[in-house]
């Protein structure tokens, strides 16, 4: 079996087992730790922002300017416009800049 | 049972804003598997068996950097782990179905059907099989057709970089890092992760910025001092399928 199918089955059954998971598991305890829940409730958006910084870190001034726009886009507006104001800004400077 | 074809229908209206909205991310993301070297017909499955869109996205970008794979299969789990907190929250709704479609419903239980199950659940209504299957079956065939499209489709782009491929998904995770903002301590949390991973990046390296930042937000938030109890929400991520 290649590597990529493998990854694929294994993606799918970790990501049922979290669909299924919080019923089966967390619904049996009366109540989980605080601390246990605020680590919980931290997971998306702490593994999301290592997805971004790096990327941040090592882009280009159409790169940066299109995470910029895309980010005050995000604060009024919802995740498909932010996209796309962001996806616009980068296409437009990196045809102008290169 | 014209009521519960009612219901079936009344269930497939409210996946109508899901589908339109998530078309662009399948699309997008069959194009991105095929440029990050998954084939048209893993980049369906992909879609067909995880069925969650930021985790595949993640799983994609992981996979073009060449990171092992377990540590892929791990960060598709870390950007799902939110479905533990809807899974525990709808239990109490469906416990009343058959095992049999309750195994079925969980698999379908995306950000927006976690979102309108609860809302139809604190309306006092029922939250009825047909009903869910109702929303839960429109999402999920355009989700995968739309995958093999994009997929079909991205083979014919002739220039990724023109027109900012390569750096679309930093945009939209970004985007997902922001739909998350009325989360307790979000701003902390997600300065402690991005100082982590970039600090990672530079000294251990590529792919482990990526569980070295992720942890550093995970216990920045278990360390922090106890709060009053929030009730669970589902975040702005409802509006596309993630």
């Amino acid at each position: 079996m290649s590597t990529t199918l493998w990854i694929i089955i294994a993606g799918a059954v970790a990501t049922y087992l979290t669909r299924i998971g919080g019923h089966l598991v967390i619904s049996r305890f009366e109540r989980i730790h605080p601390r246990v829940e605020a680590g919980l409730n931290a997971v998306p958006a702490a593994v999301l922002t290592t997805l971004v910084a790096p990327a941040a870190m090592s882009a280009g001034p159409a790169e940066l300017a299109a995470l910029g726009v895309a980010a005050v886009v995000s604060l009024r507006s919802g995740l498909m416009t932010m996209f796309l104001a962001g996806a616009a800004v980068l296409i437009a400077l990196r045809h102008f800049i290169g | 049972m014209s009521d519960r074809r009612g219901e079936f229908w009344q269930g497939v209206r409210l996946s109508v804003p899901v589908v339109v909205a998530s078309a662009p991310f399948a699309i997008l993301f069959g194009a991105l598997a095929v440029d990050n070297g998954f084939s048209v017909a893993e980049a369906t499955l992909m879609s067909a068996s995880i069925y969650g869109g930021a985790s595949q996205l993640v799983g994609i970008e992981l996979f073009g950097q060449h990171v092992a794979p377990w540590l892929v299969v791990l960060s598709i789990f870390a950007v799902n782990f939110r479905h533990v907190l809807y899974s525990a929250a709808v239990g109490k709704r469906i416990d009343h179905w058959p095992f049999l479609k309750q195994a079925i419903g969980y698999f379908f239980l995306v950000d927006p059907q976690y979102a309108e199950a609860e809302r139809k659940g604190e309306n006092g209504e029922e939250v009825t099989f047909a009903w869910y299957m109702g929303m839960a079956l429109p999402i999920y065939v355009f989700w995968v057709a739309e995958s093999a499209l994009g997929a079909l489709f991205g083979r014919l782009i002739p220039n990724p970089h023109a027109i900012g491929l390569d750096f679309l998904l930093p945009i939209y995770f970004l985007g997902l890092v922001m739909s998350f903002r009325k989360r307790p301590r979000w701003l902390p949390i997600v300065v402690a992760s991005a100082v982590a991973s970039m600090i990672a990046y530079k000294t251990v390296g590529s792919p482990w910025h990526v569980s070295i930042g992720a942890l550093a937000g995970v216990l920045f938030a278990a360390a922090m001092p106890i709060r009053p109890e929030e009730p669970v929400t589902s975040d702005e991520t409802a509006e596309v399928v993630s």
